[in-house]
C-alpha cells in the first residue's frame, strides 16, 4: 500500500513542434499549458518557450477560469516549436465513498431550473450540463448506459458503473479517429482515444441532466521508484478524464480511459464543456502548403521531498 | 374594392368591422382608386421594373449564374397612424434597452440566471452563447446596434411581438430600397400625405460606429460581409454603398497585436467600427468556431481590448430563442422596474412541468419550435398532426424538454396588396419587422420598416424564404406633428477612398480584367478557326494551333471540347472563371454591367444545348457581349486604382496571347502561308485595318508590323504595352514606390529586328520568335510581381491548427 499522505512531484515536459512545407506568414496561438490551481496540487516551476520569438504575448485567464496565454507571431517562418516545462506537485484527494453520494435522479431534480435563486457553486455546475460542441445529447447513449442508471443508485456508483461500462466496451485504438470524427460514430465503433472515451462519458451523464466536465492533463509515464509497475494508457501524449457533479462531494474526477478514479496519477491542466474548450494548442495559420507535427510528452517522477 | 373583403376572424388593417374604410387610409385610397385601374396597372409594373433594374435581388439559394431572385415588393404602403405609431416606438425602444441589458448580464455577472430570472439552460445549452466572449465590455456599453423585432396585429387590434433579431438583422437596405421605390412610384402622394422619411436612422448609424473611435478624422468603419454566395448579399453591397463604407470580407482585415486592420493597397489601415452581416461565431476561427474560414483570426483578442466596435457584439446572437419570451417580463420588472409595453406571442417552454403538462394537453392550438437552432427542428403546428405523429411528438417533448417550446398560434391582420394583371385590391397575412438603433442619446426606432405579405391569401405564414412579398410601411405624422426626423439624406455614394480599397476587391478586380480579356482572346482564336472549317489546309493547322495552346482537347470533336467547362483550359471553364470574379467585385460593378455579364453566358448555355446550331454564331454573340462588357468597363467605372489594376490585368493578358501565338506561328521556321496570315488578322482584330492600309493579299512583314508595332492599332502589342506603362506610371504616382520596368528588355529586343528580312531570313523569324517569346514570360512575371506587391497575403490559406 502506498502511503496517501506523501505528495508526488513532477517534471513535465510538452514539446509541440509544427514543420510547415510553405512559409507561413503570420500565426495566432492560444496556449493552454499551464497547470490549473486545485487545492491538492501546486505548480512549483512553470515555463514555455517558443520559437520564434513571438511578436505579442499576453497571459490571463479563459472566460471558464483556465489560464492561457494567446500570442502572435508576425514574420514569415517554416516551423513552431512550443516547449512547456513544468514541475507539479500532486497530493492526495479526500476519500469519498461512493456508496455515500446522493441518489442520481435527486442530483438531476436538483439542477433542473425551478425559478429559484441559486448560489454561485450551483451556478458554475449549470455550464457543464448542456450540449457542446463535441458533446450532443441523445436518446442513444441513455440505451447504452441503460444498465449503469438503477433507479436510487448512489450517483457517484452510478458514475463509476458508467466508466466501467465504457472501459471493458471500448477499445483502445490510436489514429483511428480524430476530434473531428462524430461522437455518434464512435458510439457506435466503440473505438477511441482517452478523448472518445470522455467525451462518451460526458454525454452519456448530461444526456441524463447531470453536469461533467472534460478535463485534460498529464499521466505519470513512468512507475515511480519502489513501486509495483502498472501499465497506465495514454501517458505518452497529453491526457483527459472527465470529472462529474457528484454531491455531497462536488466535482469527482474519473479517468474512463484506465478504468479508475483520478489521484496522485494525474497531473490537471484545464477543463471545459469538451475537448473545444481546452486544447493545449490553438491557432490559425496564415500560410500555403501542408503541416507536420510532432508533439512530446513525457512525465517524470520526481523524488518526494523529506 | 370589389374583390376585398373583411375577415371576421382577423383584424383588417384597411375597413373597419362594419366595412368602412379607416380614417388614416381615407386619403390614400380616394386618390388611388380615383386614378383608376390603367394607372394602378402601370404603378404596378413601374414597381416591378425599378426592382430589375436597381438589381434587388434576394438569393435563395445563391449562385453566380444569376438565379438570384428578384425581391418582390407591393408597392401599396402598409400605412400606420401617428399615434398608433408612438405605441409601437415606445414598446420598441423600451425592449431594445432591455435586450441590451440583458446581453450585458448573460456576458458578466449572470445575475439573472442566478436569482432565477432566467433559466441556464437557455443559455448554456444554446449554441450562441459563446463562452469566450464572456467578460468582454463593448465600448459605451452597447451591445446591440441594430436591433429588429417582428410583430404582428392579433383580431383583437394589439400588436404582439413573434420574435427578436438580435445577430445581425437583416433587411433595413430592402426598407430603404422599398421606400426609395415607393416614392418614385407615388411620388406626389407620400408629400401630401406628410409620411415620415427614414433616410436620417442610416446616417445615425454611420455616427454611431464611428463615435467610439478616439481619432475621429480618420476613423474606418467596414461592412464585414460573409461574401457574395450569402442569400442577402445585395443588401450588403447596398448598406455598404449607402453608408459610404468598404464592403470587406474576413481575409480583408488582419489582427496584429490587438488592433484590426484593413489590408488596403496603400497598405494596412486600422478599422475602428465593423458592421458584421456574419454570424457571431464564424467572426474568430482562434477562438470561436475553428472551421470558419469566413472570420477574423483574433477579432475577439481586439474586442476583447476594446479597440474594436463589433456591431452587434460577438455573442449577440443568443437572444434568438423563443423560449426567451416567457420570461422578459419578469426581467424587466428586474432590470428596469418596468412592464412591458408590447405583450409577446404567449409562450410555454417545455423545461418547466406545468409548462410541458400545458403544452402537452393543448398541442391542437399551438405552434412547436426548437429552442436551439442546431436541433433542425421546423416548426409544428400541432393542429396538422394526426395521431401517430401527435404521440411521437409528445415522446420527444417529454424525452428532452428542456429544447421545445410552444407558442399561441397568432391570427395575423390582413392588408390590402396589388394583385393580378389588373391590378386588384386583395387581403393578405401581414407581419412588420421594426428596427431600432444606438445612439449617443439612447435608441431610435426607424419611423417604418419593412412589412411581409403571404403569398397567398390563405397562409399565415409571412417568410421571404417561403416566397412571399414585402411592403413599405408608411408611418403618418402624428396630429401634434412634432416627430424629430433629421431629414432624408439622399443616399450619396460617398465613394470609398483610394487608402480604403481592401486588397483583395482590387485583386478581384485585376482579375476580372484578365479573364475578361482571356475570353475575348479565345473566342477570337476559336471564331477564327470554326471560320476556315470548310479549308482542310488552314483547318488542320489552326485547329492544331488551339489544340497545342489547350483550348480544345486533343482527339475530341471540336465543337463538343468548346462547350466542355469541365474542360479547364477551355474557354466555358474561363467564362465560369469570369462570372466568379465578377461577383467578387459586384460592388464595384454597375447594374447593366452585371446584366450584360449574365445575358452573354445565357446566350452561350443556349448555344450549347442548341445541337444543330453554328459554333461560329455562338461565338459571334459571345464576343459581341464581351465588347459590351468590355464597354462598361470604360464608361460606367470609377476610375480609381482598382479600376487601373483591372485595365492592367487586360493589357498584360493581351500582351501574353498575342506575342504567345505570333511567336508560336513565326517560331517554326517555315514559311507562314498567306491564308494563316489572314488567319492571324482575324485573330487580332485586324482583318479591316489590314485591308484599308494595304489594298492587298496579306504579306508577312507588314502583318506583323501592324500586330506588333503600329502604336495606332488598338490591337497592336506596342499599344498594350505602352499602356501597361502609362498605367504603372500613374500607380506609382498614387500609391508610391517605383514603376516596374520588367517589360522593356523585350521590347527593346523586338524593336532591333529587322522587319524588311522576314520573309526571306529564317534567323530574322527565329530572332523575332524568341523576342516575342521574351515578352509572353515578362508579361507573366509582371503579373506575379504585382500580385506579390499590391495582394500579398490575399492568396493565403488560412487554416486551424490544433495539438
Amino acid at each position: 500500500m502506498t502511503d496517501d499522505s506523501v505528495p508526488w512531484r513532477y517534471r513535465v515536459r510538452h514539446v509541440t513542434r509544427y514543420d510547415y512545407d510553405g512559409e507561413v506568414a503570420h500565426s495566432h496561438q492560444m496556449l493552454r499549458l499551464m497547470p490549473r490551481f486545485m487545492p491538492h496540487q501546486t505548480t512549483l516551476h512553470h515555463e514555455v518557450r517558443i520559437s520564434p520569438e513571438p511578436a505579442y504575448s499576453v497571459e490571463g485567464e479563459d472566460a471558464l477560469g483556465n489560464p492561457i496565454t494567446r500570442l502572435q507571431i508576425d514574420r514569415p517562418h517554416d516551423s513552431l516549436i512550443v516547449d512547456a516545462r513544468m514541475e507539479v506537485e500532486v497530493r492526495a484527494r479526500p476519500p469519498r465513498p461512493a456508496a455515500e453520494s446522493l441518489p442520481w435522479e435527486a442530483v438531476v431534480e436538483s439542477l433542473r431550473y425551478a425559478a429559484q435563486p441559486i448560489d454561485l457553486l450551483e451556478l458554475e455546475v449549470r455550464r457543464y450540463r448542456g450540449e457542446s460542441p463535441y458533446v450532443r445529447i441523445k436518446q442513444d447513449f441513455n440505451a447504452f448506459a441503460q444498465e449503469c442508471f438503477e433507479p436510487g443508485r448512489p450517483v457517484l456508483e452510478t458514475a463509476e458503473a458508467l466508466m466501467n461500462l465504457i472501459h471493458s466496451q471500448f477499445t483502445y485504438a490510436p489514429g483511428e479517429t480524430e476530434i473531428s470524427t462524430p461522437l455518434m460514430e464512435v458510439l457506435h465503433n466503440r473505438r477511441g482515444v482517452c478523448q472518445d472515451y470522455a467525451h462518451v462519458m460526458i454525454a452519456c451523464l448530461r444526456s441524463r441532466g447531470l453536469a461533467a466536465r472534460y478535463v485534460s492533463g498529464y499521466l505519470r509515464t513512468l512507475p515511480r521508484d519502489g513501486e509495483p509497475e502498472e501499465e497506465l494508457v495514454g501517458a505518452d501524449a497529453s491526457h483527459a478524464w472527465v470529472a462529474v457533479h457528484a454531491p455531497p462531494y462536488g466535482w469527482v474526477a474519473l479517468d474512463p480511459t484506465n478504468n479508475l478514479r483520478v489521484g496522485r496519477d494525474h497531473v490537471t491542466l484545464a477543463w471545459g464543456r469538451d475537448f473545444g474548450d481546452v486544447s493545449p494548442l490553438r491557432g490559425v495559420i496564415l500560410g500555403v502548403g501542408e503541416h507536420t507535427l510532432t508533439v512530446n510528452v513525457s512525465v517524470q517522477p520526481l523524488p518526494t521531498p523529506a | 374594392m370589389a374583390g376585398y373583403a373583411v375577415d371576421a376572424g382577423r383584424y383588417d388593417e384597411l375597413l373597419t368591422a362594419d366595412g368602412s374604410l379607416r380614417s388614416h387610409w381615407q386619403p390614400l385610397v380616394s386618390r388611388l382608386l380615383g386614378n383608376g385601374s390603367a394607372a394602378t396597372r402601370r404603378d404596378v409594373d413601374l414597381a416591378r421594373r425599378l426592382i430589375v433594374e436597381n438589381g434587388v435581388t434576394y438569393n435563395v439559394y445563391a449562385d453566380p449564374q444569376g438565379r438570384d431572385r428578384p425581391w418582390v415588393l407591393d408597392p401599396l404602403p402598409l400605412l400606420v397612424s401617428g399615434s398608433e405609431w408612438r405605441q409601437i416606438e415606445a414598446g420598441v425602444l423600451q425592449r431594445a434597452e432591455l435586450l441590451n441589458a440583458l446581453l450585458a448580464d448573460l456576458y458578466g455577472p449572470q445575475q439573472l440566471i442566478a436569482d432565477g430570472s432566467i433559466p441556464s439552460e437557455l443559455v448554456f445549452g444554446h449554441p450562441n452563447y459563446l463562452w469566450p466572449c464572456r467578460g468582454t465590455r463593448p465600448l459605451q456599453g452597447t451591445w446591440l446596434h441594430l436591433y429588429a423585432v417582428d410583430l404582428a396585429r392579433g383580431p383583437d387590434g394589439r400588436w404582439w411581438i413573434l420574435g427578436d433579431r438580435t445577430q445581425s438583422p437583416s433587411g433595413p437596405g430592402y426598407a430603404l430600397e422599398n421606400r426609395q421605390i415607393v416614392s418614385r412610384v407615388y411620388p406626389e402622394a407620400a408629400k401630401d400625405l406628410g409620411v415620415r422619411p427614414i433616410g436620417g436612422f442610416f446616417a445615425g448609424l454611420r455616427a454611431n460606429l464611428l463615435a467610439t473611435a478616439t481619432a475621429t478624422d480618420q476613423a474606418l468603419a467596414v461592412v464585414l460581409t460573409p461574401g457574395p454566395f450569402n442569400e442577402t448579399y445585395f443588401e450588403h453591397a447596398y448598406l455598404a454603398r449607402h453608408l459610404g463604407l468598404p464592403l470587406v470580407e474576413g481575409h480583408d482585415l488582419t489582427v496584429r497585436g490587438d488592433t484590426v486592420y484593413l489590408k488596403t493597397l496603400a497598405g494596412l489601415r486600422r478599422v475602428h467600427a465593423i458592421l458584421r452581416r456574419l454570424d457571431d461565431d464564424y467572426c474568430d476561427p482562434v477562438e470561436l468556431r475553428a472551421d470558419s474560414a469566413l472570420g477574423v483570426p483574433g477579432l475577439l483578442g481586439a474586442v476583447r481590448a476594446g479597440r474594436v466596435v463589433v456591431a452587434n457584439a460577438l455573442g449577440s446572437g443568443v437572444l434568438e430563442s423563443a423560449a426567451l419570451l416567457g420570461f422578459l417580463p419578469g426581467v424587466a420588472q428586474r432590470m428596469l422596474g418596468e412592464s412591458l409595453l408590447l405583450p409577446s406571442v404567449a409562450t410555454w417552454w417545455c423545461g418547466e412541468q406545468p409548462a410541458l403538462d400545458y403544452v402537452v394537453e393543448h398541442l391542437d392550438t399551438l405552434v412547436v419550435k426548437g429552442v436551439y437552432p442546431n436541433q433542425h427542428f421546423d416548426a409544428v403546428f400541432g393542429r396538422d398532426l394526426d395521431t401517430a405523429a401527435r404521440q411521437a411528438l409528445v415522446r420527444r417533448l417529454r424525452a428532452r424538454p428542456n429544447a421545445y417550446v410552444a407558442q399561441e398560434r397568432v391570427q395575423f391582420s390582413q392588408a390590402p396588396a396589388w394583385r393580378g394583371s389588373a391590378p386588384q385590391l386583395n387581403a393578405r397575412s401581414v407581419g412588420i419587422r421594426v428596427y431600432a438603433i444606438a445612439t449617443a442619446g439612447g435608441y431610435r426606432v426607424l419611423p417604418g420598416g419593412m412589412a411581409r405579405i403571404a403569398s397567398d391569401a390563405a397562409i399565415d405564414v409571412v417568410s421571404t424564404q417561403r416566397g412571399g412579398g414585402s411592403k413599405d410601411i408608411w408611418v403618418l405624422p402624428g396630429i401634434s406633428g412634432s416627430e424629430d426626423d433629421a431629414g432624408d439624406s439622399v443616399p450619396v455614394d460617398l465613394g470609398v477612398r483610394r487608402d480604403e480599397l481592401p486588397s483583395s476587391l482590387v485583386e478581384n478586380l485585376f482579375w476580372l480584367g484578365r479573364y475578361a480579356e482571356r475570353c475575348e482572346d479565345k473566342t477570337r482564336l476559336l471564331r477564327a478557326t470554326f471560320a476556315v472549317r470548310a479549308e482542310p489546309g488552314i483547318w488542320k493547322p489552326t485547329l492544331a494551333a488551339c489544340r497545342a495552346m489547350g483550348l480544345l482537347e486533343d482527339e475530341r470533336d471540336p465543337v463538343q471540347s468548346l462547350f466542355d467547362a469541365s474542360h479547364p483550359l477551355g474557354l466555358a471553364a474561363d467564362l465560369t472563371r469570369l462570372a466568379w470574379a465578377a461577383s467578387h467585385s459586384r460592388s464595384r460593378l454597375s447594374l447593366e454591367h452585371w446584366r450584360s455579364l449574365t445575358v452573354l453566358q445565357r446566350q452561350f448555355n443556349e448555344a450549347e444545348a442548341d445541337e444543330r446550331g453554328d459554333p461560329r454564331e455562338a461565338l459571334d454573340h459571345l464576343l459581341l457581349g464581351l465588347a459590351a462588357f468590355a464597354g462598361f468597363t470604360l464608361d460606367d467605372m470609377t476610375q480609381d486604382d482598382g479600376w487601373r489594376l483591372l485595365m492592367l490585368g487586360r493589357q498584360l493578358e493581351r500582351l501574353q496571347f498575342l506575342s504567345g501565338l505570333l511567336a508560336q506561328r513565326l517560331g517554326s521556321g517555315r514559311k507562314v502561308p498567306r491564308a494563316e496570315l489572314d488567319w492571324l488578322l482575324d485573330v487580332g482584330g485586324s482583318t479591316i485595318t489590314y485591308r484599308t492600309r494595304h489594298m492587298a493579299q496579306p504579306q508577312l512583314a507588314p502583318t506583323v508590323q501592324l500586330l506588333v508595332f503600329d502604336e495606332s492599332n488598338p490591337r497592336a502589342l506596342a499599344f498594350h504595352w505602352r499602356g501597361v506603362r502609362r498605367t504603372l506610371e500613374r500607380l506609382s504616382e498614387s500609391l508610391g514606390g517605383g514603376v516596374e520596368d520588367s517589360l522593356s528588355a523585350s521590347i527593346r529586343q523586338l524593336q532591333n529586328i529587322e522587319l524588311h528580312q522576314l520573309d526571306g531570313s529564317l534567323a530574322a523569324r527565329a530572332s523575332l520568335a524568341e523576342a516575342l517569346q521574351g515578352l509572353e514570360s515578362a508579361a507573366a512575371q509582371l503579373c506575379d510581381r504585382l500580385g506579390m506587391r499590391h495582394f500579398s497575403h490575399v492568396g493565403l490559406d488560412v487554416r486551424t491548427v490544433a495539438a
